[in-house]
């Protein structure tokens, strides 16, 4: 067991955010949260990496509380890449990328030979040599969270939180970065909204509903289309893609799947086309 | 940009600034020669006059000088990573009018004059803080520096405080002695004797080394508060540290030159545009950059209209005005 969260609950102005989250996560899992807009996803993974303190509860990393470390001691351990940060100064590629050996250094210590190697490599797992000299303002939106994953390589620490890191990306981006976190190996906690790339990547998924840990398992598991109306309300038709062999999701807009009423083939989607075989029971177009 | 490279930089500012202050202290309404000054420097006999000239008047005001405007450069670095932003300047956010405000208020009711010399620095460097942390605070939305807050809050809390120090230098004249209101809103270095150098260097260097340990720390910051946080530095900590080093700097140099605007805007710009935004590097660059702009500014403003000298911070205000705008106006702000 690589993280264990217990009872975690926060709170912002007496309004409880998180109710009594429970998870577990093993060494080298994918694991995806997924939710609604304001369902919790964000806080509590700025909860569990130390930008926000929770109001109970405990997160034990290999043995060690999370939410009792100094600060110094949580960087060296997990690393985080959020969405998109303007970085309004003149940086370099390389120069981010250096940043990531803050939390092993003391103060004024330079970078030494090691550091510099850490570096290179990080630089060079994420295909970034040729343009480590470039300002890092002027590269586009995909290229920036590659810096910033190679940033989190140089900070060495095998626990990833991603917190919706792809959202503003075009597709492309979006698997390139998935693509690259899988390869990099570690232990990976990542908000995400697309229940499609969730679908893809994850091994396991948490679904949070009004601060509460609604259901877990893996995503054949999690993604049915119950729970995709419990928690989007929103309709869906869920199917297995055998070129991926995981599922794959469609969604059934009122907007659109209302007018003319029931055909048949739509008809045809809800009854037999749900993967996951279970009743459906708001899934009827009416 | 590797670390030779940064160290040759180095080697040939030190040099261009031991020419510039040789230089500049000799020129002035009564021009001596580099080589009279050299002379003086490694105690040769010159004429009395000379003598005076260099070692009485031109050389502390040009020391002062260099002294002030590495501390305001480098005040406006550690400013500009408080608050995330290239616009942010002692003068611009109203740090040195608070300096200004408080220190006038010192003078005329003595409140800290059982600290004899250091009471001006001690009352403006309180100015300078209370008025930085009024901003930081005011400017804050929903946990992030909003632009146009700071730079509204900076220009409102800027004209209070102005205001209050005009109220004052009118009103008492003579209880503030040779220090008037155009002194503390435009700056002069004219008044500089060898006493008013110590404190000011060793606020400098002082700050300037706890700024240097913290420069990983500083680089981070200008990530943002959340980046640094997730890479361990205790943000809340390194800002206090911020706020206060900058008010010192502010604060002492207001004491003893008034404020002269735009110096800390300036520079780490420039110093940006040559080396990168590297605090390492940033901090012991721009601080040898401010000094050489404002002792050259200095030789300006006594020299334009000689024999009568204008205030140095209203020349680096009509450099620096526009320079701001400049800023302002480019996209990545």
């Amino acid at each position: 067991m690589r993280l264990q969260v217990n009872h975690l609950s926060f709170s912002y102005d007496n309004d409880a955010i998180l109710k009594d989250i429970h998870m577990e996560i093993h060494q080298g899992e994918f694991i995806g949260i997924i939710g609604a807009n304001g369902s919790g996803k964000s806080t509590l993974l700025r909860n569990l990496y130390g930008i926000l303190t929770p109001a109970g509860g405990c997160a034990m990393l290999d043995g060690k509380n999370l939410l009792t470390m100094g600060k110094k001691e949580v960087a060296s351990h997990v690393g985080v890449v959020s969405q998109e940060n303007h970085i309004p100064f003149d940086f370099t590629v390389e120069e981010i990328v250096a940043m990531g050996r803050t939390p092993h250094k003391k103060l004024f210590q330079g970078d030494t030979k090691e550091d510099e190697k850490i570096i290179r490599n990080a630089l060079k797992r994420l295909s970034l040599e040729a343009m480590s000299k470039r300002d890092y303002r002027q590269l586009s939106g995909g290229e920036k969270q590659r810096v910033l994953l190679a940033r989190v390589v140089a900070q060495e620490s095998d626990f990833l939180f991603l917190d919706e890191p792809t959202n503003h990306l075009d597709i492309g981006y979006q698997i390139q970065f998935f693509d690259l976190v899988k390869q990099l190996g570690g232990t990976v906690l990542a908000a995400m909204h697309d229940l499609n790339m969730a679908a893809l990547y994850c091994d396991r998924i948490y679904a949070i509903k009004e601060g509460k840990v609604y259901t877990c398992g893996t995503p054949k598991e999690v993604l049915t289309s119950e729970t995709i109306y419990e928690l989007f309300r929103v309709r869906s038709f869920i199917d297995y893609n055998p070129t991926t062999k995981q599922l794959s999701i469609r969604y059934l807009p009122d907007g659109i799947c209302n007018e003319g009423g029931e055909s048949n083939e739509t008809k045809a989607y809800n009854n037999v086309g749900n993967y996951s075989n279970s009743p459906v029971p708001d899934i009827r177009i009416v | 940009m590797n670390r030779r490279k940064i160290s040759v930089v180095l080697m040939i500012l030190i040099l261009i600034s031991i020419t510039s202050i040789i230089i500049a202290t000799g020129l002035g309404p009564v021009t001596v020669s580099p080589i009279t000054v050299l002379k003086i420097l490694i105690g040769k006999n010159v004429s009395q006059l000379e003598y005076n000239i260099v070692w009485g008047l031109r050389l502390p005001r040009v020391l002062l000088g260099f002294i002030v405007g590495a501390s305001l450069s480098v005040t406006g670095v550690a400013m500009q990573a408080l608050v995330r932003n290239h616009l942010a300047d002692p003068f611009i956010l109203g740090v040195s009018s608070g300096a200004s405000a408080a220190a006038t208020l010192g003078m005329l009711f003595g409140t800290f004059s059982f600290l004899g010399i250091y009471s001006l620095s001690i009352s403006a460097f309180l100015g300078a803080a209370v008025t930085m942390i009024l901003v930081f605070l005011l400017s804050r939305v929903n946990g992030r520096i909003h632009i146009t807050h700071l730079l509204l809050s900076g220009v409102a809390i800027s004209m209070i405080m102005e205001a209050l120090t005009n109220v004052i230098t009118i009103s008492a004249p003579n209880a503030l002695g040779l220090h008037n209101a155009t002194f503390w809103m435009s700056g002069s270095l004219a008044s500089a004797k060898w006493s008013y150098l110590t404190s000011p260097l060793w606020v400098m260097l002082i700050c300037i080394s706890i700024l240097l340990i913290n420069y990983r720390n500083l680089n981070s910051l200008l990530l943002g508060e959340e980046a640094a946080g997730t890479l361990g530095v205790n943000v809340g900590r390194v800002q206090g540290l911020l706020v206060l080093i900058s008010s010192l700097l502010a604060g002492t140099t207001v004491a003893v030159s008034g404020s002269i605007g735009f110096v800390g805007l300036m520079t780490p710009h420039i110093t940006r545009m040559l080396v990168g935004s590297d605090h390492k590097r940033v901090l012991p660059v721009s601080a040898f950059m401010g000094g050489l702009l404002v002792i050259w500014v200095d030789v300006i403003a006594r020299m334009i209209i000689a024999p009568e000298e204008l205030p140095v911070g209203i020349l680096t205000a009509l450099f620096g005005g526009p320079f701001f705008i400049f800023l302002l106006k480019r996209k990545e702000v």
